[in-house]
């Protein structure tokens, strides 16, 4: 009898708080199960559908699981594609990248009128693809304002061909893609204590060997995910080959090929081995990309404890 | 390196948006001295430090190395070593070649650069660390990394901008010690940036005391200690009993002062004229704690601390004030005790004149890549 009445009466209570200890001890947090619908969400709509078109690009109407890939390969029109896709996507990429780096540096600190030159340089995002083309074309054309300027002033005899070509989808991915570029490495600039360089200062460096030695390395790791990002972005440029550029030679891009597979010739298994294909190049450059990041300082871009 | 002979600062003044962070200072640094900048938070210390090291132009007045002038040069060609408050250490280089690279950018050869960097290294300790980079080392290692990287130039002048203040209170007082012996054994000429008086009293051979970008008094721990020259520097310096009161007669070598049910003698500082409001000044340790039944100002007990061979002691007079007194006698709080001070213990300082200049404040440290507040 006493035994009983000695025993803690919290002792069930007890236990049920622990579930969450021990949940919490083997890392966890049964808050985080409320992520479970959205889980499950983006699995239906992107894992399945992405599950399934690699699936459909294996069951084409005949010749085998592999008959999508082979065509791909033995054509030349649709194999070049994935050539002038990285030729405009690379360049663009990297020029947004190497651009960004001294525009950014210049205004890593606070000054009168930053905001305003900040969203100025950042419109172009907000205005589309197409929005963007219709100005190339109405500016660089051959009959547009920069065509006009320099036939009038005589220095060139005939119109310089810069739209429906490639340097047209090329303007096309830097006016786009910059503004992009630029916003990712101001972040990762902002993010280095300013104390470094000054130290760097006092120890006798001038302002290259600064950013040269100090800076550049701290904002490399940075630099590869933007350029991994903007490369992403222009590698499935679609809208722009098409409206600015010369979309059945020059700047016929894998996209395109993907399109007229899908909506012109009804091949939805050709279609989709495009796409895989696309996504695998892109997997690529990435790896290529990021493997060289790993090489480099990752850590805290802090000079100490602040 | 170059050694120079002396250091002037003549009418160094530096504003931010037309306030005055720092006006008109006036320095003598002569070669081997350890002189501390000392002053609470935003009296101008950090600004005069960073104009010296060139990170912050001059808004007036001029910088001269002897014959030399100096304020015009960038920082990367004045040859100074700075030790700053957050270590600035490059995070992504070990702390071999954080040491280095002030050694690599005035292009000193590679067998040289080995020799000194080992060099500095063990100086501080450091030998085991050297491969490592600065987010593996405690607090106290970074620091010394970052005085290693200062003196292995051996620069003209090393300047230290609180180089302690991120360091618990243990290791603050090891690398107290070890900084003077750094200055000492290495024959460097420091100018050192502190908000802390017992820092600053035990470093330096002179001390500069600043107040709202203004120099307040300039001279050596002692007589900073036993002569403040106005009553905000004693303020700085622990005199923690100021009580406002008005002056009476004087005999020439001590005054009358009473005011709040006080009447008290003391030492007049500057121009105190009998009648004019003053400030007079006691250190905890200058009061002398009485019996009940004694002479002297009477107050009751109402907190008591204790500091080892030491009291500090918190007494209320009759009229009100509180008192900070401290010494071997332990009374019990609710005590009624009586408070005595020599004369020459008291220091009876001019009150402000109404409508005096406040501080500007500086600029956070965020504001510009290269100019810092």
């Amino acid at each position: 009898m006493t035994a009983t009445l000695d025993r803690p009466p919290e002792a069930p209570r007890r236990s049920r708080t622990a579930l969450r200890h021990r949940l919490a001890e083997r890392g966890i947090d049964r808050q985080l199960l409320l992520l479970v619908p959205a889980a499950l969400f983006v699995i239906l709509l992107f894992i399945y559908p992405f599950l399934y078109g690699v699936g459909l690009s294996f069951q084409p109407a005949e010749g085998g699981p592999l008959a999508a890939y082979r065509e791909f390969f033995t054509d030349a029109y649709l194999r070049d594609t994935i050539g002038t896709t990285l030729g405009l996507s690379l360049p663009a990429a990297l020029l947004n990248v190497l651009a960004s780096v001294p525009i950014a540096y210049r205004m890593r600190g606070r000054f009168r009128g930053k905001r305003l030159l900040t969203t100025i340089l950042v419109v172009p995002i907000t205005l589309g693809t197409v929005l963007t083309a219709q100005g190339l074309l109405n500016f660089l054309g051959p009959t547009g304002w920069f065509n006009r300027t320099l036939l009038s002033s005589g220095l060139v005899d005939e119109p310089v061909r810069l739209t429906n070509n490639y340097w047209g989808v090329f303007f096309s991915l830097v006016i786009t893609g910059f503004p992009f570029a630029f916003l990712l490495v101001l972040s990762y600039l902002s993010g280095i204590d300013p104390t470094l360089e000054r130290a760097a200062s006092t120890l006798g460096a001038g302002s290259w060997q600064r950013f040269r030695r100090i800076t550049l390395p701290l904002l490399a790791p940075g630099l590869a995910t933007t350029f991994c990002l903007t490369f992403v972005l222009a590698f499935s440029v679609f809208p722009s080959a098409i409206l600015v550029g010369d979309p059945s030679g020059t700047t016929r891009v894998i996209s395109i090929a993907a399109y007229e597979a899908a909506y012109v010739q009804y091949d939805y298994a050709l279609a989709s081995a495009v796409a895989v294909l696309m996504g695998l190049v892109e997997l690529i450059v990435i790896a290529i990309v990021l493997g060289w990041r790993a090489l480099l300082y990752t850590g805290s871009t802090a000079g100490g404890k602040g | 390196m170059t050694r120079f002979e002396q250091l002037r600062l003549d009418g160094v003044s530096r504003s931010f948006a037309g306030q005055a962070a720092l006006a008109d200072l006036d320095l003598t640094i002569r070669r081997g001295e350890f002189i501390a900048l000392l002053g609470p938070s935003g009296c101008g210390k950090s600004t005069a430090l960073n104009c010296l090291a060139g990170l912050l132009p001059l808004t007036r007045g001029s910088i001269w190395q002897d014959d030399t002038r100096l304020d015009t040069l960038p920082p990367e060609k004045r040859g100074f070593g700075m030790v700053f408050q957050n270590y600035a250490l490059f995070p992504h280089l070990t702390v071999r070649k954080n040491v280095a690279f002030g050694l690599q950018m005035r292009r000193v050869s590679r067998a040289d650069i080995r020799r000194r960097v080992d060099e500095a290294i063990r100086l501080v300790h450091l030998e085991e660390h050297a491969g490592k980079l600065p987010g593996q080392l405690s607090g106290g290692q970074q620091q010394r990394v970052a005085i290693a990287r200062a003196v292995v130039l051996e620069p003209s002048l090393v300047l230290m901008d609180e180089p302690l203040s991120n360091l618990d209170a243990k290791l603050r007082l090891e690398m107290r010690t070890e900084i003077r012996r750094l200055h000492q054994s290495l024959g460097l000429t420091t100018v050192y940036v502190t908000h802390d008086q017992e820092e600053a009293l035990s470093l330096a051979d002179r001390l500069v005391v600043l107040r709202a970008g203004r120099v307040q008094q300039v001279g050596t721990p002692e007589e900073l200690h036993t002569s403040p020259a106005n009553w905000h520097v004693a303020d700085f310096m622990g005199y923690r009993n100021l009580l406002r009161l008005r002056a009476g007669a004087t005999d020439g070598a001590t005054l009358a002062v009473s005011g709040d049910g006080l009447e008290l003698t003391g030492t007049p500082v500057g121009d105190v004229r009998p009648g004019a409001e003053v400030i007079a000044g006691v250190r905890p340790e200058d009061l002398v704690i009485g019996p009940d039944s004694g002479a002297g100002v009477r107050a009751v007990v109402e907190v008591v601390e204790y500091q080892g061979r030491e009291v500090a002691v918190e007494a209320v007079t009759d009229s009100g004030l509180r008192l900070n007194l401290r010494g071997t006698v332990r009374p019990a709080p609710g005590d009624r005790i009586t408070v005595t001070v020599d004369p020459a213990r008291l220091l009876v300082f001019p009150a402000d004149p109404p409508g005096a200049p406040e501080p500007a404040v500086e600029p956070d440290r965020a504001d510009a890549p290269v100019a810092t507040g």
